[in-house]
């Protein structure tokens, strides 16, 4: 007797879709990054080590990731606080507002980061007035962080405005009326509730600044040791035809990135169970 | 003292919400808000509550004018129509809320708001659901839930926004009975808002009945039940014949029949609506009696009483098919004998004369 593994379900085609689930992420994702891992493989431990620990590296992957942290968190706040008054205010123009939140997901990122190289450059606009305050920002860490968070934004104010949408006034209303006042309302009713969504819009803002490269590459001036993203290492790698070398950087930035969002799924995981919700 | 609010106005733009509302809630009863969908009740209750600022008038709570205060000053307790649990919070910590957002001079040790809460779960019998989440309760569970959230601050009054609105109809008539004996035991001024005269009925001390913005009538359930003051409430209260005639002496004049109404102060020779209950109306086959003519168009005889359908017979109202409803006992049914199809007289045991003003639904 044999017993079917999946039991028949009202929804139907089980098989089918996990069947091309898989063989599609197969295809578009596992084949491509397994073959940077291949490629890694050409070198010794000894060499990839010695690839890796290189200060120019070490400090380029320390910028990229440190400041993609930074970008994601201002993006966090500040997208919330968008996506908050996006959805809870009528005001004349919000619809354009809510318009060009989408803007830095459709300009081509070079665009961007010429736009901002001219505006912060020392005789740009912005640049002119805060260059005799001693503020650097074009060619700068700042300025790298700056062009992380313009490319960052719209996924946090997408991913929270929709939960913020489905948020029951009635819920601050009770909050109210049970004596609790406006901060307290805020910070344990309605933050609570959109931290999950919240911590995805952080994660994907995070996750999108680590692996730019084209907005960030002008405003970044590329001083070795000083403004150099990791990705412009691999880059440089690759233009010294060294793929090996450059997959060795790459392989550290996969390994990066997934421990982080793996941090981050799990946090998102814990709240969610912390309250009651279906994962 | 109680609640009381005075010459209350509400505008939403151009709808007049509420006109000139004045009303007395008494200390320790249960009131009920009754009214069609869009009569004002709800916008009533939430400006008790503070939730909603009225253009003009007062709120007067326990004697102190509350009009400018803030809900979260007014010590009320709010129950909303779908809950408004807090998701992502246990049971308990729902409860615990209220307790845990005063100002930390007046606020509880933990010990106490922990006694405190087991209290007001055990209250609404609930104590062994205190760390579930609310997604994980029944509809009846979570409004259980949300009033003993409401009680936990012990407010002066407890407004209750349709609290049954959202059950189905068994659990509906379950929770009723339960807030009632819960009424009974903790005597907190409280004010129902509901569109369901039998949930009204049932379980308030006192009835308002509403409608477009103004008050229909305020009384006991029986005297608004029994003694209607206006065509309004008699149509809303229950099934209602209605028939639309003009009075002469003792009789109305329904198009070519007459009815007894057996005194009215309604002015002679006024045109008038006279209503009268499926029960006072008797079904007769002598030919001279005096009522409206109809045919019998169904016989429904289940449940303790039958009822009896009907169409009217040559009145033309409004070119309009008029129904009529009676109630008889299955012993009368039986006597009488009618089949469907039959021609018959129904005279009425009681009709109230209402002078007429304007269609009533």
């Amino acid at each position: 007797m044999t017993r079917p593994l999946v039991k028949q379900s009202v929804i139907p085609g089980f098989g089918v879709t996990l069947g091309f689930t898989l063989a599609y992420l197969g295809l578009i994702v596992l084949i491509p990054l397994s073959a940077v891992v291949w490629k890694t493989t050409d070198l010794s431990f000894a060499q990839f080590w010695a690839v890796i620990s290189e200060p120019r590296v070490v400090a380029s992957l320390k910028l990229s990731f440190g400041a993609s942290l930074i970008a994601a968190s201002v993006n966090g706040f500040f997208g919330l606080i968008l996506a908050w008054a996006l959805v809870r205010y009528e005001f004349p123009g919000k619809k354009i507002v809510d318009t060009l939140v989408d803007l830095p997901f459709a300009l081509p990122t070079a665009v961007a980061g010429i736009a901002l190289t001219a505006i912060y450059a020392k005789n740009g606009w912005i640049g002119q007035y805060l260059e005799p305050l001693g503020l650097k920002i074009a060619f700068t860490p700042t300025g790298i962080m700056i062009a992380l968070i313009f490319i960052g934004l719209p996924f946090v104010v997408r991913t929270v405005q929709p939960v913020l949408e489905d948020l029951d006034k009635e819920i601050e209303e009770a909050a109210a009326s049970l004596g609790a006042n406006r901060a307290q309302a805020v910070f344990k009713v309605v933050l609570p509730i959109i931290l999950p969504a919240l911590l995805t819009g952080f994660a994907l803002a995070f996750a999108r600044a680590v692996g730019e490269y084209g907005s960030v590459i002008f405003i970044a001036g590329n001083l070795p040791m000083v403004s150099e993203i990791a990705p412009l290492m691999i880059i440089t790698k690759l233009e010294q035809y060294d793929y090996s070398g450059a997959t060795s950087i790459a392989v550290v930035m996969l390994f990066l990135s997934f421990i982080l969002l793996l941090i981050v799924n799990s946090l998102q995981a814990w709240t969610a169970k912390r309250t009651g919700r279906e994962i | 003292m109680g609640i009381e609010v005075k010459n209350i106005n509400k505008l939403f733009g151009e709808f007049k919400a509420l006109d000139d509302v004045s009303l007395n809630f008494p200390t320790g009863k249960l009131v009920a808000l009754l009214g069609p969908s869009g009569c004002g009740k709800t916008t009533l209750l939430r400006i008790i509550a503070g939730l909603e600022s009225a253009d003009s008038g007062q709120v007067i709570l326990e004697g102190q004018d509350a009009s400018n205060s803030h809900v979260r000053e007014r010590q009320v307790g709010f129950v909303f129509q779908h809950y408004a649990l807090f998701k992502h919070m246990t049971v308990f910590e729902n409860v615990a809320f209220g307790l845990r957002v005063k100002p930390r001079r007046e606020r509880p040790g933990e010990a106490q708001i922990k006694e405190k809460v087991l209290n007001l779960l055990k209250l609404v019998q609930l104590d062994w659901l205190a760390d579930r989440f609310p997604s994980q309760l029944s509809g009846g569970q979570r409004q259980r839930i949300a009033l003993a959230r409401a009680l936990a601050v012990e407010p002066k009054v407890l407004l209750l926004d349709e609290p049954f609105g959202a059950l189905d109809a068994k659990v509906r008539k379950e929770l009723r009975r339960w807030l009632r004996r819960l009424h009974d035991e903790i005597h907190v001024t409280s004010i129902f808002v509901t569109h369901d005269q039998e949930e009204a009925l049932e379980v308030a001390d006192e009835v308002v009945l509403m409608n477009q913005g103004h008050v229909e009538q305020v009384g006991t359930p029986d005297e608004v039940y029994d003694r209607p003051a206006t065509p309004f409430v008699y149509s809303f209260l229950g099934s209602v014949n209605l028939f639309h005639g003009r009075v002469e002496g003792d009789v109305v004049h329904v198009g070519p029949h007459q009815l007894e109404h057996g005194g009215s102060s309604v002015a002679n020779g006024s045109s008038v609506v006279a209503f009268a209950r499926p029960h006072e109306l008797s079904i007769s086959k002598s030919p001279d009696a005096k009522g409206v003519h109809a045919v019998i168009e169904r016989v429904l005889k289940f449940g303790a009483t039958a009822r009896v359908e009907l169409i009217g017979v040559d009145i033309n109202d409004h070119k309009k098919q008029q129904n009529y409803e009676v109630e008889l006992t299955r012993a009368e049914v039986a006597g009488l004998n009618v089949k469907e199809g039959e021609h018959v007289i129904l005279v009425p045991k009681r009709l109230s004369v209402f002078e007429h003003e304007e269609e009533v639904a």
